[in-house]
């Protein structure tokens, strides 16, 4: 990737329902992918829960987009990180993650790398940009 | 500096949108550019004609217009737009819809992306 591509980072911070914050700030990812740009995505405190498999929104009356995320390796968006102690706080583990891809080669699905906050802080040192739903 | 600025709140309802202003008008005072404010989620409605607030009170609307007739682009977004009623036919002046490409230049032309919102 040439040197010059803007490192652009999306922090996923609120719970994926009861706002439309997590919603629409994936239909920025899926936008932003089709661009120059080198994206990662974050997922810490209650965003964690936007990456819990299993979720149902039946009964809530709303459309659920949890699939959607299945579709990010294939947008090219591998970057896809969950923060651990938001996770493990929460009563969460990597088994709970849900798939957002799957590996080209051996057709191994492919779930969030759980990463420690201080990764995402230089991570987040690097970034040109960020931006948070 | 050259920055760029997100709104994701309606007007009225929260501050974002009276903060985002002053901070665009402090940046340009201290010689920033500005490359663009983006409406995203119910940031959308801050630039309907439709609004009449009472008139001892800030016009939202039409400060965002006259801001966008000093030259700064102001971009509001097509998909949440449609999704909250926000047409053209609505739209103070100054002001255009646009998709989530232009808030992806913006992020990748401007030093810094201030967000203001929830």
């Amino acid at each position: 990737m040439a040197e010059d591509v803007k490192k652009i980072m999306f922090t996923v911070r609120k719970p994926p329902h009861g706002s439309i914050y997590v919603y629409e700030g994936l239909e920025v990812k899926l936008i932003m992918a089709a661009y120059d740009a080198d994206i990662s995505v974050v997922f810490i405190d209650d965003g964690v829960f936007a990456v819990k498999k299993g979720q149902d929104t039946k009964a809530l009356g709303i459309k659920g987009f949890a699939a959607t995320y299945g579709v990010l390796v294939d947008y090219e968006i591998t970057k896809v990180y969950v923060d651990r102690q938001s996770m493990e706080s929460r009563g969460m583990s990597e088994e709970d993650l849900l798939v957002i891809g799957e590996d080209e080669d051996t057709e191994e699905p492919i779930t969030p790398q759980v990463v420690d906050s201080d990764e995402i802080a230089a991570m987040m040192a690097e970034q040109h940009n960020i931006l948070a739903f | 500096m050259k920055l760029a600025v997100c709104i994701y709140e309606g007007p009225y309802n929260h501050e974002a949108s009276d903060s985002a202003y002053h901070f665009i008008q402090a940046a340009v005072q201290k010689g920033h550019e500005i490359k663009g404010i983006f409406f995203y989620h119910d940031g959308v409605y801050n630039v309907t004609k439709l609004m009449e607030p009472p008139q001892d009170d800030r016009h939202i609307a039409n400060r965002w217009a006259e801001l966008g007739a000093t030259g700064i682009d102001i971009v509001v977004c097509i998909a949440a737009a449609k999704r909250r009623g926000i047409v053209d036919e609505v739209l103070v002046p100054n002001v255009r819809i646009s998709g989530l490409g232009q808030l992806t230049m913006m992020a990748i032309e401007a030093d810094r992306l201030v967000v203001f919102g929830d």
